[in-house]
């Protein structure tokens, strides 16, 4: 079962890094939305620093949003999902595999620029470490959520645009308990609670997820 | 036990029951409403706070509950669905989506009404107001998602997936948003001291809370048995019955 799952993991990366465009795509969309919020209002230091937290953390939701999209698509059209649900292995162990390579070549590489980011928009250096942090535990959320909505519309045709109407209304908590874990640590206070708040929706996402994705896999593939 | 599950999970007898229920629901819920509308509306004595703007309470308060109420059977609903495969639970998830929709967009209209006099604006990022309208977008979202796929079984059964996602996150969404209003500003400016409910207010208030549940129920069996007759087109019994009315006329 453990090589299964790395198997399968191994092949997941390692089609991410044949085709490293869709990577960098969704990466240089998060940059690309953090360095839009300046433009929008007036780059003055206050504003930007206050509304840092969550400049940040909506670029990670909606780049995730984008990334997303590919993760079941081409094993769908190519026939090798239903492989994968007909294979002896359990279902939610592969799919955790497919989760946890998405999440390799996506919320791993936001969290790595989150701090030239937050930088540059005058977060103070303190909150760096919890801003990490928050995206460490927040980004397996968005990518393991996520993943439940993108098996539902796998099949769909018009499923990039349904995508966030399921998707934002979900990601909701993670957004408010990660923008704020930073906000509190970039006035100096205390991030714990949110972060503690956080790490036990990964404890039920880690939990729960996979199932709902085996599910809703099920009902497309069918 | 297991004969009445049977029973109730054949379209053919659910559509004869549900024929004969409806009316029973609509009577009820017009007295009910009736009740609930004079006792609220006329009898009910002025707030001393509020005046008579406290009165929209009487819509606002039942359709936030059946906004609630109506989600959380669309899980359960999901729940058997994908459990049992029963038809019908499908058929309700489709009939009784948009009616919550309404019934949520109902309850943040008659707030950011009755919000306008009271609290000076039609919208506060309120806590409460905040998780309803993220409840309506999960309302909208199972909507679309049913209504995107075109095989009506696998759209009722990913809909119940959804559903069922949803009702997981809701108090996780409901907590996480007070969490966030009280860390933003002071609980003194949308919280004022309710005063304990009268029982004049509070017996039309729950009998507008029934009659919005009966009115629910006699609309969302009207809509299965549409969802029903649509879904089955093709099969026996609907034939036969159609066939039946006809020699009847």
């Amino acid at each position: 079962m453990l090589n299964a799952f790395l198997t399968l993991l191994r092949r997941d990366l390692l089609l991410a890094i044949r085709h490293p465009g869709e990577v960098v795509d969704a990466w240089l969309f998060f940059l690309l939305i953090v360095v839009l919020f300046p433009l929008g209002t007036r780059p003055e230091a206050g504003l930007l620093t206050a509304l840092a937290p969550a400049i940040v953390w909506i670029a990670a939701l909606l780049s995730t949003l984008l990334s997303l999209d590919r993760i079941f698509k081409t094993d769908f059209q190519d026939g090798s999902l239903e492989q994968l649900l007909l294979n002896p292995y359990p279902t939610t162990v592969l799919v955790g595999a497919k989760v946890l390579a998405h999440w390799l070549s996506s919320g791993l590489l936001l969290i790595l620029a989150s701090p030239l980011l937050a930088m540059m928009l005058g977060l103070p250096a303190r909150a760096m470490p919890v801003l990490m942090l928050s995206l460490l535990l927040g980004t397996p959320v968005l990518s393991l959520v996520g993943s439940i909505a993108v098996a539902l519309t796998v099949g769909l045709r018009g499923a990039g645009l349904l995508l966030p109407l399921l998707l934002l209304p979900l990601y909701t908590p993670i957004l408010i308990f990660g923008a704020h874990a930073v906000q509190a640590a970039a006035l100096g206070m205390s991030a714990e609670g949110p972060l503690y708040l956080m790490a036990a929706i990964l404890a039920l996402a880690l939990t729960l997820a996979p199932l709902a994705i085996a599910a809703a896999l099920r009902i497309a593939v069918e | 036990m297991k004969t009445w599950f049977h029973q109730w999970g054949s379209p053919p007898h659910f559509y004869e029951r549900a024929a004969r229920w409806t009316p029973w629901f609509s009577v009820l819920a017009l007295v009910t409403l009736a009740y609930g509308l004079i006792g609220g509306l006329v009898l009910a004595p002025m707030d001393y706070q509020q005046g008579q703007g406290y009165r929209i309470i009487f819509v606002h308060v039942p359709s936030a509950w059946m906004s609630m109420f109506i989600y959380t059977t669309l899980a359960i609903a999901g729940g058997i669905a994908l459990i049992w495969r029963m038809k019908l639970a499908e058929v309700y998830i489709a009939a009784a989506a948009p009616l919550g929709a309404s019934f949520t967009f109902l309850a943040l209209l008659t707030g950011s009404l009755w919000g306008k006099p009271m609290w000076g604006t039609y919208w506060v990022w309120d806590a409460r107001l905040t998780s309803e309208l993220i409840l309506l977008f999960l309302y909208l979202g199972v909507i679309a998602l049913y209504s995107a796929i075109e095989d009506k079984r696998s759209a009722a059964r990913a809909a119940s997936v959804l559903a069922l996602v949803g009702v997981v996150n809701i108090p996780i969404i409901h907590y996480s948003v007070e969490w966030w209003h009280t860390l933003h500003q002071g609980p003194t400016v949308t919280k004022f001291d309710k005063p304990s409910i009268d029982t004049a207010m509070l017996l039309p208030l729950l009998s507008m809370a029934l009659g919005f549940t009966f009115y629910f129920a006699a609309l969302a069996l009207v809509r299965m048995r549409l969802g029903l007759l649509q879904r089955e087109r093709y099969s026996r019994w609907v034939s036969d019955m159609l066939n039946q009315s006809q020699v009847k006329s």
